[in-house]
């Protein structure tokens, strides 16, 4: 027989949400569904544990490695946007999920390592179309509410008076200095643009904004374009106040360049001293039969429900978050 | 000294940052769905008090510092430095002015305060929030005069000076917030 447990350990048996926050969860996945269900976008699920994960050099999955069943460790996804794209290659239609995804390391006010990640995909919809819908559910789901779109480099130029595009890394390092402590932090371009926009700009952002236009080097799966000299990636991302909601992309379906974005994610996980990600070759195979042109965008379900309800806190919208799991 | 990653930073945790040793208050994870992640740190600096903000890189990590809280007796002072004796080991510490800080106008002798060591030396010194000591001075109280308002100053036996109600006499021990300076009751009737 296994010891009891210490008693400090089980005094948090309790679910963390309250039955209001709850009951709203509940309706917003109903709500989510029926917003589809009227669309004709067809509800899928895919598999949890997967032979590969991403190669996203931001993004940690936690793998399972012990069980009869395992020939070799499976991971916990992170996003269920491979085997999705495997369905839209072999002929879907417009697809969505709603699932958990998993991703190590994630915690906090407004993380939880286990979370609900709601994501679909639009055969033939450009990222501006798909941008609309994302503001259609969410009326759909939050009441009536204006909201405006801004592209990455207005954005920084409203906030910080500064060409995201263009300026220098040591630039946009004096900026952040000036504005933060950040002691001897030592980051690369794209890890200055993030610290800006996270810290300087998202806090400040009110309502409900839409921005789009990221820089080529925060592509992630998104097409790239070239725009008077400068590589720009055709991506959003959603804010409630401040809050990032949701990111969508039109979608990368060259498998050359799918192939080139592994291995160069791959080289800065190296450079970073992080395990090396195998490439998925089913995802890699789907491609190369051929993805029809599309958008997708993940949103946080989670978050969504905060907003719904008010909430300061991620653990106030999870029946169990991961401290009570 | 252990050292902590980003992620096992929690309020309370003592860490060494800049060379000063800090408390952290709050540890919040900030991290754009597709880019980097940041811890945003607000610590206390043990030595001033001043609260400070600070983002790092997630994973990276601060060396622990040598800090504990000891509850000890007062033993005296010698007017230069105050003397502390940790009631488990005998061992006896002397802090200065700048450890003692507004704590020394509440410190009864042989009452216990709870001590902070820094690499063994006395950094700060707490105060119990409520502490009972004996009026040295005052003017004469108003008998009767229990239910008005109206307050008068008192001398402490430790010096400190409190505002207390018109009907407390010379020799009358008070019970006294320390948090606040304020009077709180007779001691005993609290």
């Amino acid at each position: 027989m296994s010891p009891a447990p210490a008693k400090a350990d089980v005094e948090d048996w309790r679910p963390a949400a309250s039955p209001a926050a709850l009951a709203r969860r509940a309706e917003l996945l109903a709500a989510v569904r029926g917003f589809f269900a009227n669309r004709a976008v067809l509800e899928v699920e895919t598999p949890l544990l997967a032979s590969h994960g991403v190669t996203d050099p931001a993004i940690e999955p936690l793998i399972v490695d012990a069980g009869a069943m395992l020939a070799a460790p499976r991971y916990l996804q992170t996003s269920p946007e491979y085997a999705m794209k495997r369905l839209l290659a072999a002929g879907s239609g417009p697809i969505y999920q709603l699932g958990r995804a998993f991703r190590d390391g994630e915690a906090g006010r407004r993380h939880n390592p286990e979370f609900t990640l709601l994501e679909w995909y639009r055969p033939g919809l450009d990222h501006h179309e798909l941008m609309a819908e994302v503001a259609d559910l969410l009326t759909h789901c939050l009441g009536p509410r204006p909201w405006r779109k801004v592209s990455y480099a207005q954005l920084f130029r409203e906030h910080l008076g500064v060409d995201p595009h263009r300026a220098s890394v040591e630039e946009l390092a004096a900026l952040a200095r000036d504005r933060l402590e950040v002691g001897d932090l030592a980051l690369a371009r794209d890890g200055w643009l993030d610290l800006l926009l996270s810290h300087c700009i998202e806090p400040g952002l009110e309502g409900l904004v839409c921005v789009h236009d990221y820089p080529g080097s925060q592509a992630a799966l998104a097409r790239v374009q070239e725009r008077g000299g400068i590589a720009v990636a055709e991506r959003f991302e959603f804010y409630v106040d401040g809050l990032e909601l949701a990111n969508g992309y039109h979608e990368l379906a060259d498998p050359a360049e799918q192939a080139r974005r592994f291995a160069a994610d791959n080289a800065l996980r190296r450079s970073r001293g992080l395990s090396e990600r195998a490439p998925d070759p089913r995802l890699l195979a789907a491609l190369e039969a051929g993805l029809p042109a599309c958008s997708g965008v993940a949103l946080g379900f989670d978050r969504l429900v905060m907003v719904a309800t008010g909430a300061g806190r991620l653990d106030e919208v999870l029946a169990f978050p991961w401290a009570r799991a | 000294m252990a050292s902590f990653s980003t992620n096992e930073f929690r309020a309370g945790l003592k860490v060494m940052l800049d060379g000063e040793p800090c408390s952290i208050l709050e540890n919040e994870f900030v991290k754009p769905g597709k880019g980097q992640a940041f811890n945003r740190v607000r610590l206390r600096n043990l030595k001033t008090g001043r609260v400070w903000e600070r983002t790092f890189k997630s994973g990276e990590s601060l060396e622990g510092a040598d800090v504990m809280d000891i509850t000890m007796e007062y033993l005296y002072t010698d007017g230069e430095f105050w003397f502390f004796m940790d009631p488990k080991s005998f061992e006896q510490h002397q802090a200065d002015a700048a450890a003692v800080g507004d704590a020394k106008q509440w410190l009864k002798e042989q009452e216990p305060v709870e001590v902070t060591l820094y690499n063994g030396t006395p950094l700060s010194v707490t105060s119990p929030n409520f502490v009972e000591l004996e009026i040295t001075e005052t003017d004469p109280g108003l008998k009767g005069d229990t239910a008005q308002g109206g307050s008068k100053p008192a001398t402490l036996s430790t010096g400190a000076v409190v505002r207390v109600p018109l009907f407390i006499s010379q020799g009358e021990v008070i019970r006294v917030d320390t948090r606040t300076g304020e009077y709180v009751a007779r001691a005993g009737k609290s």
